[in-house]
């Protein structure tokens, strides 16, 4: 974005609060309230979907219940854990009332104009240059941009629903092979009752010639989103992809629970970018999604890679460990995550890397920001298990206090099963320092902007590592969070 | 320009600034010096603002408004630099950027609009050759990993990016080898004008060869106990502080 010049960028950040919280008003037509098996056949039916999806959709409910009773939420995250009802919400809505869009024609006027308020034009001609857009709006996906430009490289890039109908086989090797249904509570409940996502396949070879990105948006009230994603990456393929996503602003909160798998087969890198902006509840805590996702990359092949940014600023409550499993040779596993968390937000988020391989190799960086009352965690876990001879991990978790009534934490788990691991691991807590805002401050420049600056440049290592497209949205995103958090 | 009368000014309860007052009108050239902790950096903190000192007594007016009721922020757009006898680091942020945001907010106090990019960086090339600033510095992130001579210098590019009326330097001189005494030396010189008034903090009075000063004054213990002409500077450099804290009747320990 070469025209978009700094000056833009504080206009722009000078936008108060959340800008994001507005309701599209259209019409749903919804499963009926809770959960039940009848709740997972209607979303099946829905969908028109084959047998087997049902009974793999039948099995988790029964997982999920199971682990519902036996356990409930997960306690160990350094979270107040809320009280979730899952009776009391709906896990389908179908906005326009149609659990399917063939084409962009069909899609109600209300709906394409609030994605491109939003920054995501779905019409061919406003399309975003560069950039393949699948659009998701509760629990269906609205529009995919550039698919038949795609096509012609043999990328397929379509909805999750789409993939079901004309990629069956595709789908169904791949799906629940890096995270099964039984992995976790909230895992068990996506692959229950899970709705649209985006589903990716990269030929052999094949670089995907533009940035793939899915926007998740929710917007119908007391609605649960539960998005899966499939990204596979054939050998010596390559493809960068991102994820945005909002919420309107509620005083009640939403469950978010998504599945994302990634493949990489021999030689093959994936780059997976977040930027998570969910409605994170008011300043008192009030609303705000909760976001309970589970993520993970296969590299399955010798020498692939699988590479995860994340930018995480909205939500009330982040769980989520984007991780690696380090099975081929020479694989390598990234992970680059900064969370900013203010007001009462918590976030407990991290990531896992398991070394399989021989001579694997994986990096962790992770800044966490927390400001007002909120609470930051980074959780990490580096596993070399016995065969994986000569694995190297770099794990550097920084955390920056903004204040002195938030708080931060790190809980690093390394366990090594072969002596000739080389595992590292810094970690740094600071203080945005008087010095720092008084020295910005003596040469004119505002608490908000000198803070700006401050948390920017702490960032800028991990902001570097999203697509360009996506970076100045990014550096804009963490400004108009930091609105309000001085002193 | 700058009027202080009978200060005072404490930090967590510990007076260190005890009666000063000082005069400076447009265009003058004042040297401040003084033995160590003797509340030099003190006074230059309480002119820009810093929280942390307690103003107890006495008054401050700048172009003829109260200072003490500004903001750091708002005391610098009015016109007051303060070149920080240890400059902070900023890890990550650019030079440009900062500069660029320092720059818009004084213009936009002004009623001026923002600046666009080239002129800018036009700016940003004359004013670094003004102190012979290597251009590579402006490409890192402000003061990060600069050298103590840099950061020095740094201090002095950014005064000239800023142009403010009332520049007060704080041992800006130390630190510097010879030739980069010259260079902050000569851009101070090449900024004196009837309408910008400095005030520097100083230990040597080798600065003072290049900067010939209006004032000099020697503060001491929180108080200016001694003012005169730039040969007062050649007298504390051969005599050293004693005669003075023992004209103003302090134990001298050896
Ligand atoms: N935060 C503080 N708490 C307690 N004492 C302080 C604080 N800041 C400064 N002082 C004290 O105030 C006195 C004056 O300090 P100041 O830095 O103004 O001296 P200075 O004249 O600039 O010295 P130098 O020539 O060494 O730079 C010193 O005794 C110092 O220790
Ligand atoms: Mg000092």
């Amino acid at each position: 974005m070469p025209t978009y010049t700094e000056h833009d960028f504080f206009e722009d950040v000078a936008e108060e609060g959340y800008k994001y919280g507005f309701v599209t008003d259209v019409a749903y037509e919804k499963a009926p309230k809770g959960l039940s098996e009848d709740t997972v056949r209607y979303i099946s039916a829905q969908k028109s979907e084959p047998d087997w999806l049902l009974e793999n959709r039948l099995k988790a409910y029964h997982q999920f219940m199971k682990m519902l009773e036996e356990g409930g939420l997960p306690s160990w995250a350094h979270l107040r854990m809320p009280e979730i009802d899952f009776q009391d919400a709906y896990y389908f809505a179908a906005p326009g009332k149609k659990a399917k869009y063939d084409s962009i024609d069909d899609v109600p006027q209300e709906i394409l104009d609030d994605f491109a308020r939003l920054g995501i034009p779905l019409g061919e001609q406003a399309a975003l240059a560069g950039v393949a857009v699948d659009a998701v709006m509760d629990s269906v996906s609205i529009a995919t941009t550039f698919k038949e430009e795609l096509e012609k490289h043999g990328v397929i890039f379509c909805s999750f629903s789409d993939a079901v109908e004309n990629h069956p086989d595709l789908v169904q090797k791949y799906m629940g092979s890096v995270v099964p249904y039984t992995d976790n509570l909230f895992a068990a409940l996506n692959s229950a009752v899970f709705s649209d996502g985006s589903f990716c396949y990269i030929p052999p070879g094949v670089r995907c010639p533009m940035e793939l990105s899915t926007y998740f948006r929710i917007n119908e009230a007391n609605t649960g989103q539960f998005e899966r994603t499939l990204l596979i990456c054939d050998e010596g393929g390559y493809v960068s992809y991102m994820e945005g996503c909002t919420a309107p602003m509620r005083d009640e909160n939403q469950l978010h629970a998504a599945i994302v798998e990634i493949i990489a087969h021999k030689d093959a890198e994936v780059k997976y970018s977040t930027v998570q902006n969910w409605y994170p509840g008011n300043a008192e805590g009030v609303g705000g999604i909760f976001n309970f996702v589970t993520k993970r990359g296969l590299c399955e092949g010798a020498r692939s890679k699988i590479t995860w940014t994340q930018l995480e600023t909205g939500s009330a409550i982040t769980w989520k460990y984007p991780s690696c499993i380090l099975k081929g040779d020479y694989s390598v596993g990234e992970f680059y995550s900064v969370a900013f968390t203010k007001d009462y937000q918590q976030a407990d988020t991290g990531t896992k890397m398991i070394h399989l391989g021989k001579n694997t190799r994986s990096t962790i960086i992770s800044k966490g920001i927390s400001a007002g009352h909120s609470d930051n965690s980074y959780r990490g876990l580096v596993r070399v298990n016995k065969k994986a001879t000569g694995a190297r991990n770099f794990s550097q978790c920084d955390s920056l206090l903004i204040g002195d009534q938030c708080g931060a934490h790190t809980f690093p788990y390394i366990e090594i099963h072969n002596s000739t691991a080389k595992v590292e691991h810094e970690a740094t807590t600071s203080k945005i320092g008087e010095d720092q805002m008084f020295y910005c401050r003596q040469r004119g420049i505002s608490e908000q902007d000198a803070l700006n600056l401050i948390v920017n440049g702490y960032a800028k290592e991990i902001l570097a590592q999203l697509p360009m497209e996506f970076a100045v949205e990014a550096q804009k995103l963490l400004s108009v969070q930091l609105e309000g958090s001085v002193g | 320009m700058l009027t202080i009368r009978n200060l005072h000014a404490s930090v967590e309860d510990h007076e260190i600034l005890k009666g000063l007052s000082l005069e400076v009108k447009p265009g003058e050239v004042h040297a401040i010096m003084g033995p160590n902790g003797s509340g030099k950096s003190t006074l230059a903190c309480v002119l820009a603002g810093k929280e942390d000192y307690e103003i107890t007594e006495g008054t401050i007016t700048f172009k003829g408004e109260d200072l003490t009721e500004m903001a750091p922020e708002e005391r610098a757009r009015e016109g007051l630099f303060l070149a920080f006898q240890y400059p902070v680091e900023l890890p990550g942020v650019s030079t440009m950027q900062f500069l660029k945001t320092a720059v818009n907010s004084i213009r936009a106090h002004r009623g001026q609009g923002d600046m666009n990019v080239a002129e800018f960086l036009k700016l940003m090339r004359e004013k670094a050759d003004f102190v012979n600033l290597d251009h590579k510095l402006m490409q890192r992130s402000v003061n990060e990993g600069f050298s103590g001579g840099e950061k020095k210098r740094a201090e002095i590019f950014q005064m000239a990016m800023l142009d403010p009326q009332l520049a007060i330097l704080d041992e800006t001189d130390s630190g510097l080898d010879i030739d980069a005494l010259r260079v902050v030396a000569a851009g101070v010189n090449k900024m004196r004008n009837s309408e910008r008034s400095f005030v520097i903090i100083t230990h040597y009075q080798r600065l003072l060869n290049f900067v010939v000063p209006d004032f000099v004054h020697i503060l001491l213990d929180g108080r200016i106990v001694k003012s005169g002409g730039p040969e007062l500077a050649f007298e504390l450099e051969d005599k050293g502080y004693d005669w003075i804290k023992e004209e103003n009747g302090e134990a001298i320990v050896a």
